[in-house]
Parts: C-alpha cells; sequence; structure tokens
C-alpha cells in the first residue's frame, strides 16, 4: 500500500469521528470536574492539623504523580472488579484520569493558596472568623483566580490524555480511529484526521488560555 | 505477593531494562529535538523559525498516542517503515523534545542581557556567544525543569506497550493476561516506574543540576 488520499472515504468516516469527539470532550470534562473537586480536597487535605495527614497524602501524590496514566487505568479497571466493585470502562477511565490529575491540579491550588499574604490571615484570625470562613470566603477567593493559568494547562493535558482510554475500550476517538483502521485495512485517514482534530481542539483552547493569563494577570496587577 | 515475584520477577525485570533502553534513546532523542528547535525557534531567519514552530505545535497540539500510532502505521505508507523499537523511542523522544524547546528557549530567553551585551561588546561571534556565554548559564537555569519533563518521559515510554514494544507496561499487561493476578501484576509495574523516577531520575538529576552549578562557581 502506498501513499493515496481518500476524500470520499473521509466524508465516509467523519460523521463516526465526529462522534467520537464529542466523546472524547466528555470523556476530558467529566475527568476534569473530577480532578478539580478531588484537587481541591486533597490540596486542603495537606492543610490539617495533622502532619501525619500531610505526609502521607504528599506521599501517594507523588505517586500518582511519577507512574504513567495508563498503567493506573489499567490498575482501576482490572483490580476493581477483584475486590467486589466491577466498573464500566468509562467510569473506570473517568476515575483514573480524574485521580492522576486531581494530584498536579492539588498542587495548583497549593501553589495559589500559599500566593495568598500572610496579612489576610491574620486579618481573618483578627477578625474571629471560622477556619471555614476564612477559607470560604477569604483565601480561596484570591487562590483560585491565581490558579486559573495552571488550571487551564492541565484541561488540555487531560484532553490530550483522553486517547489513553482507548485501551480499555472507551469509544472515545483513538478508539474509534482503531476500529475504522481494522474494519478497513486504512489506516491514513483516521490516524491523520484524530491528529487533526486534537490539533484544531487543542491550539485554540491553548491559546486561550494563555489570553486569560494575561487578561487575569492585569485585573490582579501582578 | 513472594511467589508473585519468583514467578514473574525475571521476565518484569527484563520489561524493566527494555523500559530502561526506551528512557535513554527518547531521552537522547529528546534532547537534541529540544535543542535544535529550542534554538530553531530563537533563529533571525523566518524559514528555519517557521520549521522550529511548526513542530513544536505539532507534537504538543496532539496527544503521544496518536503520534506514536501515526508514526507506526501510517509512515510505513510514505515508505518509511520503522521497527516498533524504533518508532517508540522515537516518537516519546520527538513528543518530549517539542516540550523540551519551549523549556530551551525560556532558559535562553532568561539569561541576563548584560551576558548578552558583554559577550557582544567583546565583539564575539554570534555562534561562539552561544555556545560559549548564553548555553552553559541557560543550561543551568534549564536542569529543574528538565528533570520533571524526563519524569513525564519514563512515564511516556509505557505508551510504546501498545504497539509491541515488550517493555515494563507490556509484560505487566501480559501477566495479567494470563493469571488475572491484576493487582500483583500492575501493582508491581506501578512501583517499578516508582522507584525508577524517585530512586534514579530526581537524585541524578539533582546530583547534575549541582556540579553544573558548581562549574559555573554558583555553588
Amino acid at each position: 500500500m502506498t501513499f493515496d488520499w481518500k476524500w470520499d472515504f473521509v466524508w465516509e468516516i467523519a460523521p463516526r469521528l465526529a462522534a467520537a469527539t464529542l466523546n472524547t470532550l466528555l470523556a476530558a470534562g467529566s475527568g476534569y470536574a473530577i480532578a478539580l473537586v478531588l484537587g481541591l480536597a486533597l490540596a486542603l487535605g495537606q492543610r490539617t492539623r495533622w502532619p501525619a495527614l500531610t505526609f502521607i497524602l504528599r506521599e501517594t501524590l507523588e505517586f500518582i504523580r511519577s507512574t504513567p496514566l495508563v498503567l493506573q487505568i489499567f490498575f482501576i479497571f482490572y483490580v476493581g472488579p477483584q475486590v467486589g466493585i466491577t466498573l464500566s470502562p468509562w467510569v473506570a477511565g473517568m476515575m483514573a484520569i480524574g485521580l492522576h490529575y486531581s494530584a498536579y491540579l492539588s498542587e495548583v491550588y497549593r501553589a495559589g493558596i500559599e500566593a495568598v499574604p500572610k496579612g489576610q490571615w491574620e486579618a481573618c484570625r483578627a477578625l474571629n472568623m471560622t477556619t471555614r470562613d476564612t477559607y470560604a470566603r477569604i483565601v480561596l477567593p484570591q487562590a483560585v483566580p491565581q490558579a486559573i493559568p495552571g488550571m487551564g494547562n492541565y484541561l488540555v493535558g487531560i484532553f490530550k490524555d483522553t486517547p489513553m482510554l482507548s485501551v480499555i475500550g472507551v469509544t472515545e476517538l483513538m478508539q474509534t480511529a482503531n476500529a475504522i483502521g481494522s474494519e478497513t485495512y486504512r489506516f491514513l485517514e483516521p490516524y491523520t484526521l484524530v491528529g487533526v482534530i486534537f490539533l484544531a481542539l487543542s491550539l485554540p483552547t491553548a491559546g486561550l488560555v494563555r489570553l486569560l493569563e494575561r487578561v487575569l494577570r492585569r485585573k490582579l496587577g501582578m | 505477593m513472594w511467589d508473585f515475584l519468583q514467578t514473574y520477577g525475571g521476565r518484569l525485570a527484563e520489561g524493566t531494562l527494555v523500559t530502561a533502553a526506551q528512557f535513554a534513546l527518547a531521552t537522547a532523542v529528546a534532547l537534541v529535538a529540544a535543542l535544535a528547535a529550542g534554538l530553531g525557534r530563537l533563529s533571525a531567519h523566518w524559514p528555519v523559525r517557521a520549521a522550529a514552530t511548526t513542530y513544536v505545535e505539532i507534537f504538543r497540539g496532539t496527544s503521544l498516542l496518536v503520534q506514536l500510532y501515526w508514526i507506526f502505521y501510517v509512515l510505513p505508507l510514505f515508505g518509511i517503515s520503522l521497527p516498533k523499537l524504533t518508532a517508540g523511542f522515537l516518537s516519546v523522544g520527538l513528543n518530549v523534545g517539542a516540550y523540551g524547546a519551549e523549556i530551551v528557549r525560556g532558559s535562553i530567553l532568561s539569561v541576563q542581557r548584560g551576558q548578552w551585551e558583554a559577550a557582544y561588546a567583546l565583539s564575539m561571534s554570534p555562534w561562539k556567544r552561544m555556545r560559549r556565554i548564553i548555553l552553559p548559564q541557560a543550561i543551568v537555569l534549564m536542569l529543574p525543569p528538565w528533570g520533571n519533563l524526563l519524569i513525564e518521559l519514563l512515564k511516556g515510554t509505557a505508551l510504546v506497550a501498545l504497539i509491541g514494544v515488550a517493555d515494563l507496561m507490556f509484560v505487566a499487561k501480559q501477566i495479567n493476561g494470563s493469571t488475572f493476578l491484576s493487582a500483583e501484576a500492575f501493582g508491581t509495574a506501578l512501583v517499578i516506574y516508582y522507584l525508577l523516577a524517585r530512586v534514579l531520575i530526581t537524585p541524578a538529576m539533582r546530583r547534575l543540576e549541582r556540579s553544573m552549578a558548581r562549574r559555573l562557581g554558583r555553588a
């Protein structure tokens, strides 16, 4: 087989790839939602009165960050049923991506929280605010805008890692391209289109994140 | 667990060696690509800049897995057939090199202005200025982010299992497939990846950072 690009084949597979793109976006979106919430919980969990908890969390997150996501996906998908939790590929995949990226996002939150000036904390204490109010009303509203560029970068990162979900059979873009390839023995168009779709979605998003970063910097007077 | 290691330890060790080899070769590709593209993006000639920017944007804008499959399954259609081992480390290296290029570019631009001006005042040629003055200082700046990037690279090598390279990930998957000892197989592989990252890569990079700083008389 040599290089021959067939446009009618492209139009034939376009609807399937479009549907798969929606699945990819859905997977990235839900994985990101889990990571955002869990990441915040993990960042706050490191700021409690118990140093043992901080230590355990920090080491666990370090472990999650230094091991391959694809292996974590397999681990959750295959070990889950053995301990009595049968997970669908989608759920296992979302859990793995959410957990993996929450380890990264917790660092982003942590940096944001640490960047809040000490005076703000002291003022809260002087006003006799509860810890809960201090975080919810003073610290987090200042920490989160700081963290937004970092959060945006990981959104793009999650999006680009979703093809790994194909290994457990989630029908996102990569899996669909694999299926088309094995049905038709044509790999050129499906794989190239997947690449083009990723570029078309991730370049503007990355650009948007950069723009947001500039706007925020100006607004926060950094 | 002990039985598991006795039975499958050898195969896991073989897989680890393949992973280590993929890591080393991909690192070499990444360093060369990053340096070439990072310097290319700062070039005075626009075609060089355009080529470097295209490379960086394409490899950063798509997924490593997409690149790996493309290089392994589609490139042969253009007459370039690569064995899976080569396709593996080449994809991982090129992917990480694109991220590395931004580190190279950023750290070259962060070398203090006075250093550029002094080299200029001594009428050094641009090549000599880069090689003798700017790069050595930029390398010190770029080592810490490279440390993180090399961990990402190690994680990236796990994907080469998907085109059939018999690395650690591949072996773990095989053992899982034949024995259903999922927790042991994947768990051991996770621990090995962790140890490679934290016991080998991170300390080695720390050591390199210290020795480079010392050579520049900064430690």
